[in-house]
């Protein structure tokens, strides 16, 4: 491990900042690693080897001549294969895909470009965001850096894996129910999933539209703090995203916040199936926040246990209209047929996965005619009542702590005939997109299997400062984050 | 729920996709026992719940009626697997 590839992207800038270091020995030290831990890790689709250097050098010729861009003007990030760029094919793990570059700039990588940041390459990803484990992947599995034979966690698997692996200091990544912060726990990194329209979703290729968002995984609390400051604020491009003015964020993280109610939910810490050192070292973690002065005080989240059920129908639907546009026709693989359904039937069937499939048929249950009152409509409702607890939650607290998986990384191939069982994994997770909150995912401490553990602590909407400002707070007491796997 | 072959053919259909004897077998399974998951729902009295549209408040924008830059057609008909100039390329649909 060189000392470049062990620090956060705050430390990284210090090192240009000062001159110890140049954005190219930066960008070259990430490659290194990256190609090094490539064939047991599988964290990348791809890497920009000779553009990502040629980046840096330019980085560094522009500080020379004193034009800095930004604090991170010149460093590495990574992007999941799911944001569109007219620089990097997009795959979004699937055949149907494989070899698509899009015309376009996702506004995401345009703001990460504009700040200077250099993007190093692609990281690996469930099929279109849809799973748990980034087993889904068309293109090949990828392992967590902890143990090499099990899952990283998913749909943002390559994402939390290489920047785990230290192969990158940050990456982006989607949650769209739990995709960011999940792969982040697994992986013991820090994972946080904005609030539904805090990012824009121009670019970013849909699976379920009112679910999705656009986030980060670093080491830090503070380097997603700066790069939520990068990637935030209001699209015309993009109709959902929301029009209110980006806080600095990292000038915000001032310590705990003064009289700060941490709320527990009663339902979440008494879920059965979760594993009871994850829930010890939240409770640890808790306490910690405790001894910086925050009061904690039970909550209710009453309709949480129908979350899952809500989230699978809700989302399967929208994927079975959003994969609609993948037909062999405008872009992607093609099957030929001699008729244009069976055109679209061979692309289909031989370019998307089981798990694609199977969520495209469900959505298309529960949006068919006689189902869609029973199934659409009703997990539509029960998504008001998950929203209306967390709106009377947070009358009484300011943040809520939970776990973020009910369980450590489990082995690879063990989830993957059983879909209900994967989807459960999640149960912590979904019902924050489905109330369009923010939530953080934060290394609290390992398991004695030595696999990392996550606390969630999750927001009222638009309210990242409070949630990072906690979980800055709280890094500063602990050293989680700084724990390097032994690859 | 029970789900038969047909439904499970009749899903395939409408979402153009074609599965296999095995698919549809295990398919059948899977969505079963999903379904059966989410029956859990049905414990809920949602007579009086509005289902959401939208998690936030927010009203449909308007914008301004100019003339922009459009992508040439060259550009978007690049990524099309079979296509000319400025045309994506099918089998014929017009006997």
């Amino acid at each position: 491990m060189s000392t470049i590839t062990a620090r956060p992207l705050s430390e990284l800038a210090e090192l240009v900042a000062t001159g110890e270091a140049s954005c190219r020995e930066i960008v070259q030290a990430f490659l290194e690693q990256a190609e090094r831990l490539e064939e047991r890790l599988g964290a990348f689709v791809s890497l920009r080897r000779e553009e990502a250097l040629h980046d840096a050098d330019e980085a560094d010729r522009a500080r020379a001549r004193g034009e800095v861009r930004g604090r991170w003007h010149g460093l590495p990030i990574a992007v999941k294969d799911i944001l569109v760029s007219p620089y990097l094919d997009t795959s979004c793990g699937s055949r149907i895909l494989r070899g698509f570059r899009a015309p376009y700039e996702s506004t995401v990588l345009r703001r990460v470009r504009e700040a200077g940041m250099v993007v190093m390459g692609t990281t690996n990803m469930d099929e279109f965001a849809m799973g748990s484990s980034c087993e889904n992947s068309a293109l090949k599995p990828t392992a967590n850096p902890w143990d090499l034979t099990r899952v990283p966690g998913g749909s943002s698997g390559g994402s939390a894996a290489a920047v785990a692996a230290r192969g990158v200091p940050a990456a982006l990544g989607s949650d769209t129910g739990g995709s960011i912060r999940q792969p982040a726990a697994l992986c013991g990194v820090v994972g946080l999933k904005p609030t539904y329209g805090r990012v824009s979703r121009y670019g970013l290729v849909a699976f379920a539209s009112s679910l999705d968002q656009v986030g980060t995984l670093s080491h830090t609390v503070k380097d997603a703090a700066t790069l939520l400051g990068v990637i935030a604020g209001h699209d015309p491009r993009d109709s959902t995203s929301v029009d209110a003015p980006v806080p600095d964020y990292l000038g915000e993280l001032n310590g705990l916040p003064s009289g700060l109610r941490v709320g527990i939910p009663r339902e979440f810490m008494a879920e059965e199936g979760t594993d009871p050192e994850t829930l010890e070292r939240v409770q640890d973690a808790v306490r910690v926040l405790e001894g910086l002065g925050a009061k904690t005080v039970e909550i209710s989240l009453p309709h949480s246990s129908y979350g899952i059920a809500s989230y699978y129908l809700i989302c399967t639907a929208e994927a079975s209209s959003n994969l609609s546009r993948y037909d062999g026709v405008k872009y992607g693989f093609r099957s030929e047929a001699p008729t244009l359904d069976e055109m679209y039937k061979r692309s289909r069937s031989e370019g998307f996965g089981r798990e694609v499939k199977r969520r495209i048929l469900l959505g298309t249950f529960v949006l068919s005619a006689g189902y869609y009152d029973a199934y659409y409509r009703k997990a539509q409702q029960a998504r008001t009542l998950i929203r209306r607890d967390f709106e009377r939650a947070f009358e009484s607290c300011d943040i809520i702590a939970t776990p973020t998986s009910p369980a450590p990384a489990w082995p690879l191939g063990e989830r993957v005939d059983d879909p209900l069982r994967m989807y459960l994994s999640d149960i912590f997770t979904v019902t924050v997109n489905l109330a369009g909150l923010p939530a953080l995912s934060i290394p609290c401490g390992f398991a004695s299997s030595g696999l990392p553990l996550g606390l969630q602590l999750i927001g009222k909407p638009l309210a990242e400062s409070r949630l990072l400002a906690v979980g800055h707070a709280y890094q500063r007491e602990t050293d989680w984050h700084r724990r390097v796997p032994d690859l | 729920m029970r789900i038969s072959a047909d439904t499970v053919l009749k899903l395939a259909d409408l979402a153009r996709l074609r599965l296999d004897p095995e698919e549809v077998e295990r398919m059948q399974r899977d969505l079963e026992a999903i379904l059966e998951y989410v029956e859990k729902l049905s414990e809920l009295d949602t007579s009086e719940v509005p289902p959401t549209a939208h998690v936030l408040d927010i009203t449909t924008p308007f914008r301004a009626d100019h003339v922009a830059d459009l992508l040439p057609v060259d550009e978007a008909v690049r990524n099309a697997p079979r296509h000319d100039d400025s045309s994506m390329i099918v089998p014929k649909v017009i006997e």
